[in-house]
């Protein structure tokens, strides 16, 4: 198949592509730009570890043509850190155990940053709504709670995240 | 042990920044220049001869630099020495759905499955078994010529005298109990990239470089020499991140050898990656188990004698399975006071994926059927579950009557706390109708004491490196797979050297780096890898030490190592090391250390001193003794290695962890849906390495328990799983995920490292019980198939009102399943499936109308 030029804007940076028509999202960003925070677990959008911000809302990459999102804002998890540190979200979600094998995390970052912007202050049955479009395998959620809560107390409280240790 | 600083606390995981930020890689996210993609062709019958196989078409595909078939690379493996049976790619025969037959290497992923379509292959189908319990009545057509009757493996074991036993019991329990089968699911599906480099003195291809998603790297490296014929000296198998493994990964998967095989045909590096459907395909999870246990009981509820019988339906190939029906009869024990055991375990081959090893090995099933009996049980003598646990509890230090050391045993502990946290005893029996309590124990290895491939090489090895910036490099073959093993590695050494963990680096798993270590699997590594961690890093700490003493005029066992600093013991010392580390030790070097020579000799002017940096003490350590190695190693003791009977090395462990669990469900009388509000789970690690470690993996497994209770299920239709993907597989999601409260009980092991045992997989077969014991309390009807699902639920609620059957379920009680329906136990499908061959015994049967 025949490539084309494109243009994506990804993480604030603007990137002349020539792409096959039928490339997927996801294997652009991995394999064009080398950004391979964004995983496939799975082939039909079931999983959620493929998820990046398009204008800041989550969406599946696995499942959308590259060529389709040119002139977004696409926001992916190499993008979530902050001056070269972790942002709050990704300091808690190690801090409290939110990520073990750490594949389907980069997924989640999105999810949680999205829900947290819509959302400073969600109850816990919005929390469970949001999360369940990503899947973890080993974390039964549980710690992810936690690290969501601290991010949320410590944003109220308008400092930085506690230690695990501190809060335990 | 003493007070320690980073032992027993909260820390993230050392690898936590690159696996939130994206920057971690896993193999998939590897790229070598010229690196081709591997795709693969599967089996699309579940046994058949291969008659004709041509590429030729395929080939002559611009772009397609290679295809391999089973001829390029004919060697058998296997994980298991007793169990090689197994070919990269399938040669004459396949043996189920997905079976592989040839790979293609292509310069990208869609000319490699354009080329697929090109492969010709003429397949002669054979009789296809699906049942194993009428696989064990085949005589010819065998999936296996030196497998009579599709036996895999049986083991008939008589411990104490079951006989006299049942005689002496005044209440005999019996059923059969079946469990469906469940796959792990790791979310990373698995990836390998294979390379071979220019041998500069032959000038042809010599060293393989691999990397994997694995969790056995050693053993890879070994089956990768078996097949490739290959030294093992010639082969690298790195283990990048791993995204999960639950055992998926603890065992060489074919795409492993598969790309190596096509990397050597393709002259070019080659990574194959499965897609979602063909980790399903590649499987080795949990085997469909038929159970039939019989209980004896006195009145009070003390266990006379138990008779097991388990029939495992384990898949087209041995895998891990001779280890897996084992680890059922043998787990048995070390749980509770059983005097008296007889064993029959049946490992049968099916023309399905293979089954093998998956969290819990072996035990799960076999535990959920046993603290399901145990709770009827309680309720027929009228005792309180609970207090039934109680009455049969060990007496350790001991050893069981089939041959199992026990030493720390938290299960008394367990249980107190699960019962008082959940009110038990105020709110079991009070709750409204549709709403109950349910308790049930589980144990596991921490390590099986005895290695697969037998031999006297240690289990486990670390090394370590410290130079003259004060790093600590640690080396270790342990697999961290995210559950935290480099982490716990870390944290081991930081604590033996009184050193800041920052200065500690983990290279694990890279079999030119590091010392062999057999790899993550039957949770062996906290107390495996971490006790020889802990050797090397006092073996190090001997060359600090008496530097140290040396340089501060002391006697080397007043020498003290902790707060980043190394000091004489004394009021001096006391004092200074409630303060925190020095100025320099912060700012993390010393002036002038390394270009200006010796500390020893720039500071010698000062004279006698009682303390410094942990720098200098390493500097004074090197010049003293011209390098600063240590290492150490770990064999478990001979005490326990188990008993002398066959299959007796399977089972023995030297420390098992404990687990006591209450769940609170609600049952839907109209929809048959089960809701699980709550799940109290104590756990016994020994000790807490890291708090929040060990609670990420009880709590991983009470969950994963809970998919497999309520919803997990691989449906077969013929052989052919019919739910191969992530959503059809219906592993929970956050909505469907209870409250789960760990609660971490600390027996402290006598052999453990700083007393840790293990924390990954003994949750999780209490879990499933714990539940079905609820369903129970809360409608009065027992469950005896897993998954406990809303039809299931419903047919059993429907059978106690005494109601018609629901026709859904083709006239059998799910309560008591009798046999294996012939495709597997699903009720979901009805669909028709791949043409029979019409010897195909199940065929016959259906011709007959007999479909059972």
């Amino acid at each position: 198949m025949k490539r084309e030029l494109i243009e994506l804007r990804v993480n604030g940076r603007s990137h002349e592509l020539a792409v096959q028509a039928n490339a997927l999202l996801l294997d652009v960003l991995r394999q064009e730009l080398n950004l391979t925070g964004s995983k496939r677990g799975c082939d039909d959008s079931s999983c959620g570890a493929c998820t990046v911000q398009l204008d800041g809302v989550p969406m599946l990459s696995c499942t959308m043509l590259a060529a389709s999102y040119q002139g977004c804002e696409i926001t992916t998890v190499e993008g979530v850190s902050e001056g070269g540190g972790l942002a709050a979200l990704q300091k808690a979600y190690g801090d409290f155990g939110g990520s073990q094998c750490g594949y389907c995390t980069p997924g989640f970052m999105m999810t949680v940053r999205w829900l947290l912007a819509n959302n400073p202050d969600p109850r816990e049955a919005e929390i469970r709504e949001a999360l369940s479009s990503n899947l973890c395998r080993c974390t039964g959620y549980s710690q992810m709670y936690q690290a969501i809560r601290a991010v949320i107390e410590a944003e109220k409280k308008s400092g930085t995240v506690e230690l695990a240790g501190a809060t335990r | 042990m003493g007070k320690c600083s980073i032992i027993g606390k909260p820390i993230a995981m050392v690898d936590a920044a690159g696996k939130t930020t994206g920057a971690g890689k896993y193999t998939d996210d590897l790229a070598l220049p010229g690196m081709l993609v591997g795709k693969i062709l599967h089996s699309p019958y579940p046994h058949a001869l291969i008659k004709r196989l041509d590429t030729s078409r395929a080939r002559a595909l611009d772009g397609v630099v290679a295809i391999v078939t089973g001829e390029d690379a004919p060697n058998q493996y296997g994980i298991l020495p007793v169990g090689h049976d197994e070919t990269a790619l399938a040669v004459g025969k396949v043996r189920y759905i997905g079976d592989n037959v040839a790979c293609v290497a292509a310069i990208n992923e869609e000319l490699a499955d354009q080329a697929l379509e090109l492969i010709e292959v003429e397949y002669e189908p054979l009789p296809a078994y699906f049942d194993p319990e009428q696989s064990m009545k085949a005589e010819h057509e065998l999936i296996h010529q030196n497998r009579p009757n599709n036996i895999e493996k049986d083991y008939h074991h008589v411990f104490g005298n079951p006989a006299k036993g049942f005689a002496g019991a005044d209440y005999v329990a019996e059923a059969r109990y079946v469990a469906n089968e469940v796959t792990h699911a790791a979310m990373e599906p698995h990836s390998t990239l294979a390379s071979f480099e220019i041998d500069p003195h032959t000038g042809k291809p010599g060293r393989l470089t691999v990397w994997s998603s694995t969790q056995v790297p050693y053993y890879l490296q070994h089956k990768l020499s078996l097949v490739l014929e290959l030294p093992m000296s010639q082969i690298r198998v790195i283990k990048p991140l791993v995204g999960g493994g639950f055992g998926g990964k603890s065992e060489i998967i074919p795409l492993e050898i598969i790309a190596a095989v096509a990397a050597r045909a393709a002259n070019a590096p080659v990574k194959v990656t499965y897609t979602r459907e063909e980790v399903f395909w590649a499987h080795r999870g949990r085997p469909r188990t038929i159970i039939d246990l019989k209980t004896g009981v006195k009145n009070d509820g003390r266990i006379t004698a138990v008779t097991c019988n388990v029939i495992q339906d384990g898949g087209a190939y041995c895998s891990y399975g001779v280890v897996t029906i084992l680890y059922s009869g043998a787990l048995l024990g070390a749980l509770y006071d059983i005097p008296n055991i007889r064993y029959d375990g049946y490992r049968v081959l099916t023309n399905k994926p293979a089954c093998g090893a998956m969290r819990g090995h072996g035990t799960v099933n076999v535990r959920f059927a046993f603290e399901s009996q145990m709770d009827e049980i309680a309720a027929k003598l009228n005792l309180d579950p609970a207090e039934m646990r109680r009455i049969n509890l060990l007496r350790p230090p001991t050893v069981t009557v089939n041959g199992l050391r026990v030493l720390s045993y938290g299960l008394p502990e367990c249980i107190d706390q699960v019962i008082a946290r959940s009110g038990w005893n105020e709110r079991k029996g009070k709750l409204p109708q549709g709403r109950g309590l349910g308790v049930a124990c589980s144990h596991y290895v921490s390590g099986a004491a005895n290695s697969i491939i037998r031999s006297d090489m240690p289990h486990s090895t670390v090394n370590i490196k410290i130079d003259r910036d004060g790093g600590v490099v640690v080396y270790t073959g342990a697999a961290e797979i995210g559950q935290g093993s480099d982490t716990m590695t870390a944290q081991i050494v930081a604590e033996v050297l009184g050193c800041n963990l920052s200065r500690i680096k983990v290279i694990a798993a890279d079999t030119d780096l590091t010392p062999i270590d057999l790899g993550s699997y039957s949770s062996r590594v906290t107390f495996m890898a971490g006790n020889a961690a802990l050797r090397a890093a006092e073996d190090v700490k001997k060359n600090i030490v008496s530097a140290a003493a040396r340089r501060m005029n002391c006697a080397p066992e007043d020498v003290v190592l902790a707060g980043d600093r190394v000091g004489k013991q004394g009021p001096a010392w006391s004092e200074m090391s409630t303060q925190p580390a020095d100025a320099e030790v912060a700012r993390g070097h010393v002036d002038g250390q390394i270009l200006r020579g010796s500390v020893l000799q720039t500071r010698k002017a000062e004279g006698a001193r009682d303390h410094m940096s942990f720098e200098e003490a390493v500097v004074a350590a090197i010049d003293l003794h011209g390098g600063l190695t240590g290492t150490g190693s770990y064999a478990p003791p001979l005490a326990a290695r188990g008993g002398k009977h066959k299959g007796a090395g399977v089972g023995p462990s030297p420390a098992y962890s404990y687990s006591a669990q209450v769940a609170e469900v609600s049952v839907d009388e109209e929809t048959g849906e089960v809701t699980v509000h709550k799940i109290w789970a104590a756990h016994d690690c020994g000790r807490a390495l890291n708090p929040v470690a060990v609670e990420g993996q009880v709590i991983g497994s009470v969950w994963m328990g809970l998919g497999q209770a309520l919803q997990e299920e691989m449906v077969w239709k013929d052989g052919l799983v019919m739910n191969p993907g992530l959503l059809e597989y219906r592993s929970p999601s956050s909505v469907e995920s209870p409250d789960i409260e760990c609660i971490i009980v600390e027996s402290i092991d006598p052999e453990g490292p700083f007393g840790a045992k293990e924390a990954g997989e003994g949750s999780l077969a209490a879990t499933i019980p714990a539940i079905s014991n609820a369903i129970y309390d809360a409608v009065g009807i027992r469950l005896r198939e897993v998954p406990f699902s809303p039809e299931r639920v419903l047919a059993a609620l429907r059978a106690k009102r005494g109601a018609r059957k629901i026709e859904m379920t083709e006239g059998i009680d799910p309560t008591q399943p009798a046999t294996f329906r012939e495709h597997g136990g699903s009720l979901w499908f009805r669909g028709q499936g791949p043409d029979r061959h019409p010897d195909d015994p199940a065929r016959r049967a259906a011709a007959a109308g007999g479909a059972q």
